[in-house]
């Protein structure tokens, strides 16, 4: 069984983060953001990860166990709120949600 | 094992960067159940099978469900994908995305710089992570019980369909009530006036 060097595993993690922070920035699209959310935090999981079978412990699994639940719970919270300001402002543009009043 | 790593990663990165320059949604759902299928692949690759197990349920099956539900139910057609090709002008995303691409570069080169250490791959069984995940991290399973649980009854909260209710100032018509009070004011005047 070969190995591979732990700067690699690093160096994926933290572009497919950018990617997504690359996402964030640019996408003016609500449920585009939402995505790119969602991709940083899988990256940030397999950084994780990656120290845990570093160090082959189950600490990393167990964290990445956490950011799913996280994950989880944020995307159902903010799948609802993109449902109630698509009924309400007929849009999906961030710029037209300046103000958080109803 | 390393080949196989190599080609999934680069599978996720190619996925990861189809997901965000696509304009229609559902494309875009598309290449990101790609990109965590390929994300459950590295897991596997890394010695972590009970991970890869949960991203290929949780991430590739629960979670893009319900963006598949979400964009079912608003309707989002191509309309949509045409107003996001207008939204998504060079201009827009030029300056933020290449500043990015600079601290990336910064952190590679900060990575590449130190000398390699060799990671083994050895395989951390389902039996540790549930020993330890019982064990000294039951608080944090308690907690992150309170979190799916708050998670539910916000979305519930939230994604109740009511109506767009205005401040209370403004409710019951006021200015109609106004209206309707000064044509009474009138009547009685004139009522008063043929007395």
């Amino acid at each position: 069984m070969s190995s591979f060097n732990v700067s690699t595993v690093l160096i994926v993690a933290s572009i497919l983060f950018v990617l997504g922070l690359i996402g964030v920035l640019t996408r003016k699209n609500i449920i585009f953001m939402l995505i790119s959310v969602e991709i940083m935090l899988n990256a940030a999981g397999l950084a994780f990860v990656a120290a845990g079978a570093k160090w082959q412990q189950p600490d990393g699994q167990v964290m990445f166990l956490f950011i799913l639940a996280m994950a989880a719970a944020e995307v159902s919270v903010a799948l609802a709120m993109v449902l109630q300001i698509y009924h309400q402002h007929k849009t999906m543009d961030v710029e037209e949600l300046k103000e958080l009043k109803d | 094992m390393s080949t196989l790593f190599y080609i999934s990663s680069l599978i996720a990165i190619v996925a990861t960067i189809m997901v965000i320059t696509r304009y229609h949604p559902i494309h875009a759902l598309l290449y990101l159940v790609v990109s965590f299928l390929a994300v459950a692949m590295i897991f596997l690759s890394l010695g972590a099978p009970f991970i890869a197990v949960l991203e290929v349920i949780i991430y590739a099956g629960a979670i893009i469900v319900l963006f598949i539900f979400v964009v079912m139910m608003l309707n989002l057609g191509k309309d949509t994908a045409l107003q996001e090709k207008e939204w998504l002008k060079p201009r827009v995303w030029l300056g933020p995305s290449l500043l990015v691409l600079l601290l990336q570069g910064e952190l590679i080169i900060l990575l590449l710089q130190q000398e390699g250490a060799a990671m083994p791959v050895t395989v951390v069984d389902p039996k540790k992570v549930a020993l330890s995940l019982y064990g000294e991290y039951i608080l944090a399973v308690e907690l992150a019980g309170f979190l799916l649980m708050a998670g539910i009854v916000g979305a519930a909260h939230i994604g109740k369909h009511k109506k767009r209710n205005l401040h209370r100032f403004l409710q019951n018509g006021n200015g109609a009530g106004e209206a309707s009070d000064v044509t009474r004011q009138q009547k009685q005047a004139e009522s008063v006036i043929n007395n």
